[in-house]
This record gives structure tokens, sequence and C-alpha cells, in this order.
């Protein structure tokens, strides 16, 4: 299937919803959960998930979702992720993949990382405009979220490490917008990407932005200030 | 686990020159480090071994490949686990910085090669593998992550045309103890 067809099957809001709803729990959501969600039957809400896995926007699966096993399980449910592939459609078209590639693959052998990242400092720094630095944590979900970087709050309520700024949790994000580019050139382009944030986010605010980087997830994380507990 | 021939784990070398000594200021926020992020690689999923001199932590104070080279040599049970170690967990910030200590190498710094599974790599032929890559270029006997080769396509070369670098299809002998 081609992306725009991909990307046409969203034109249906129920299919929409679900497909939001999915890639927004960041795990495996069963059936019934997503009719739920999406406020529709179940037997509606299957064929809109199939029609979606059908088109590559989303993985399915079949899992034991009771935590049972053995005789009177019951059969496994199927559930859905979102599909690692990605889809992107320009009219007319333009290819910006293969020029950052080239551009990276350039910077990374001229050892080019502090220009790079003062250059992306700046550019975070521009977005962010004559606004203060970005005062809490609800305020860097929303700036965050606004660029694509599917951000979700971490261990909020826990008091758990030595820092004061461990019950308010740490922002992690489930999506990198420059992932193609950062799987081939991770220190080049994280450490841009950790510059940029810093930009946007301010760096002697009550909030920052650091580097803690997990399988499948954005490589920075933006927790409180630690001299805000001083 | 493939079904078809031996089991094999995937080596890693990197090489890096020192811009200034352990011991000065400038490379103290490389040395802090190296305990959390070696503890990282230890607890890491996939991880099988890593060279430590002697009654030491880490490899920093060999230096088989020059004065102000440190080594960094490991083995790893795929690909995968290896990426995801040095990429996705807190080793990502050490690399992030590399420029802070460490010089820019022209010729590779980076080779990884598999190895039968319960063999431990020397220093001396992981300085093979990575003289391999700089001279040949990749192969399926030592590339990179972005030049990837399968155990199986460095089984059937090893097959096609023996060379003195330790064949895949031989049970070699450990030549080293993976730390207590």
């Amino acid at each position: 299937m081609r992306d725009i067809d991909a990307i046409a099957a969203l034109q249906d809001p129920v299919r929409r919803r679900l497909y939001e709803y999915v890639v927004a729990q960041g795990r495996e959501v069963g059936r019934n959960e997503a009719a739920e969600a999406a406020g529709v039957a179940r037997t509606l809400a299957a064929h809109h998930l199939d029609r979606l896995t059908e088109a590559g926007l989303l993985a399915s699966g079949s899992r034991r979702l009771s935590g049972r096993s053995g005789p009177g399980a019951g059969r496994p449910a199927k559930v859905y992720t979102r599909a690692a592939g990605e889809h992107s459609v320009s009219l007319p078209a333009r290819d910006y993949r293969t020029a950052a590639e080239l551009l990276a693959e350039a910077a990374e052998e001229a050892g080019l990382d502090a220009g790079l990242c003062a250059a992306a400092r700046r550019r975070g720094e521009a977005l962010r405009g004559a606004a203060a630095p970005c005062g809490g944590l609800d305020e860097a979900m929303e700036v965050l979220a606004a660029r694509g970087y599917e951000p979700h709050l971490e261990g909020a309520g826990h008091a758990e490490g030595a820092a004061g700024a461990a019950a308010a949790g740490v922002v992690r994000m489930r999506n990198c917008p420059f992932h193609a580019v950062a799987e081939r050139f991770p220190p080049l382009v994280c450490g841009m990407n950790l510059a940029l944030l810093e930009g946007l986010l301010g760096m002697d605010g009550p909030v920052r932005a650091r580097m803690d980087a997990r399988p499948g997830e954005c490589c920075v994380v933006v927790e409180a200030s630690k001299n805000n507990d001083d | 686990m493939t079904s078809s021939g031996p089991a094999a784990h995937l080596a890693q070398l990197n090489v890096a020159t020192l811009r200034h000594p352990l011991d000065d200021p400038r490379t103290a926020p490389f040395v802090e480090l190296l305990g959390p992020v070696n503890a990282a690689a230890d607890a890491a999923p996939g991880f099988v071994w890593r060279l430590t001199e002697e009654g030491e932590g880490d490899a920093t104070g060999l230096r088989p490949a020059g004065e102000d080279v440190i080594v960094n040599l490991s083995v790893w049970e795929s690909q995968e686990a290896l990426w995801d170690f040095t990429y996705r967990s807190g080793h990502l910030e050490v690399v992030r910085r590399r420029r802070d200590w460490f010089h820019r190498h022209v010729e590779a710094h980076l080779v990884l090669w598999w190895v039968p599974a319960g063999h431990l790599p020397t220093v001396g032929e992981a300085l093979e593998r990575l003289a391999d890559l700089q001279q040949h270029g990749p192969s399926p006997r030592a590339f990179t992550f972005a030049s990837a080769h399968t155990a199986a396509e460095a089984q059937a070369e090893a097959a096609q045309q023996p060379r003195p670098l330790a064949p895949l299809e031989a049970v070699a002998p450990l030549e080293a103890v993976p730390p207590a």
C-alpha cells in the first residue's frame, strides 16, 4: 500500500480516534479497550483496527490479556500497537530525508558536532521566541507535544530517589522526530536533538532537558531543574 | 537463536585517542562516567564480557594501541543488544560528548566481528580485525553498525577462504576469564 493510501485510511473519524488512542498508549491495546475509548461498538472497532493494520499503520498480535494460561484461559485476544514504518506524503514530491542523511554523514565525517549543536540551540531559542524559559513540566508537555515528541509523564507521585524532583516525575517522549537520521548517526543527531530542546525549553529556567536514552524512545527527558529545590 | 550453525556472539573493539591524560581535569567528566556506564554494560541485556585490566574495573590502563589510545573490547549476544547499549542507555551521553575528550579519528575506530559463543577475543585478535577493516573496508570478517554482516555470512566466508584470523568454525579455547 502506498503512503498516500495509508494516510487516507485515517480520514474516517472513528478510525482516526482508534489510531490516536492506540498510539497514545505506547503499549498493546485490545479491541474492547479501544472500542470503549473511541465510544463505538466492539465489532465496529475490530473492523477499523483491522483496516488500520492492513494499511500498515498498526501492527497486530495476540495475547492472553487476562494473564491466565492453560485450559479455561480462553482464546488469546487480538492486540494492536503502532506499526514501526513511517508514512509521509509531500505534494509536490520532496526528499528532505536524503538531504538530511547526506548532511549528517558529512557532518559526522568532519566532526562538526559542536557547530551542529550550536545551530540547534539557536533554532530552539528562535522557536521559543520572546517567551520566558518553560515554566514547568505541564508547559513542557504542551511544547513537546506540539513538536511531535509524544510526551508522557513518568514516575509522578513516587518519591523515588534522593532528589525532590523525583516526586514530580520526568517527562519522557515516545517519538523521536528525527528517528531515521538518529538511528544512522546517533551521537551526532541525538546531541543535536538535546541542544534543540535546551534552546526550546531554556537552560536556566525551572525545567531542564538532559540525555537519558532508552530503547524505543526519544533520548532526552525533561525534569524539574535541580537548582529549583535549593 | 538461529537453527543452523554454531551459536555466534558479536565482538566489538573501539579505540579512542585521549586529548588529555586520564588524570587531567579536562578528562574528569569522562572518568566519572566510567564506573556507572561500565556497571550499566555489565547489567545490560545481551552483555557477555568486557575486557578489564587485572585487578581493575576497566581497561583504560591498558594501552595496546598507543600511549594515549584507550581500548574498549567487549562481547555481546547480538548486534541489537550492543546497539541498544551503545546508543540507547547512559552510554549515549559518553559518545555524545566524545569530542570533548577524544581526538577525531580519520580511520575507522570501531570494528565488529563474529566469534563462536564462549570465545573471548584477545586484544591482538581485536586489533587485527580493526586493521582488516581499515585496510579492506567492511566485510563479513570485520564490519561496522552501518555495514553489518550476519554470523552466517561470516561463517560462509571463513569456510570459503580460511584466514589466519580466528575462524568461526573452530572451537577456540578460552583465552581470558570473565571477571568474577
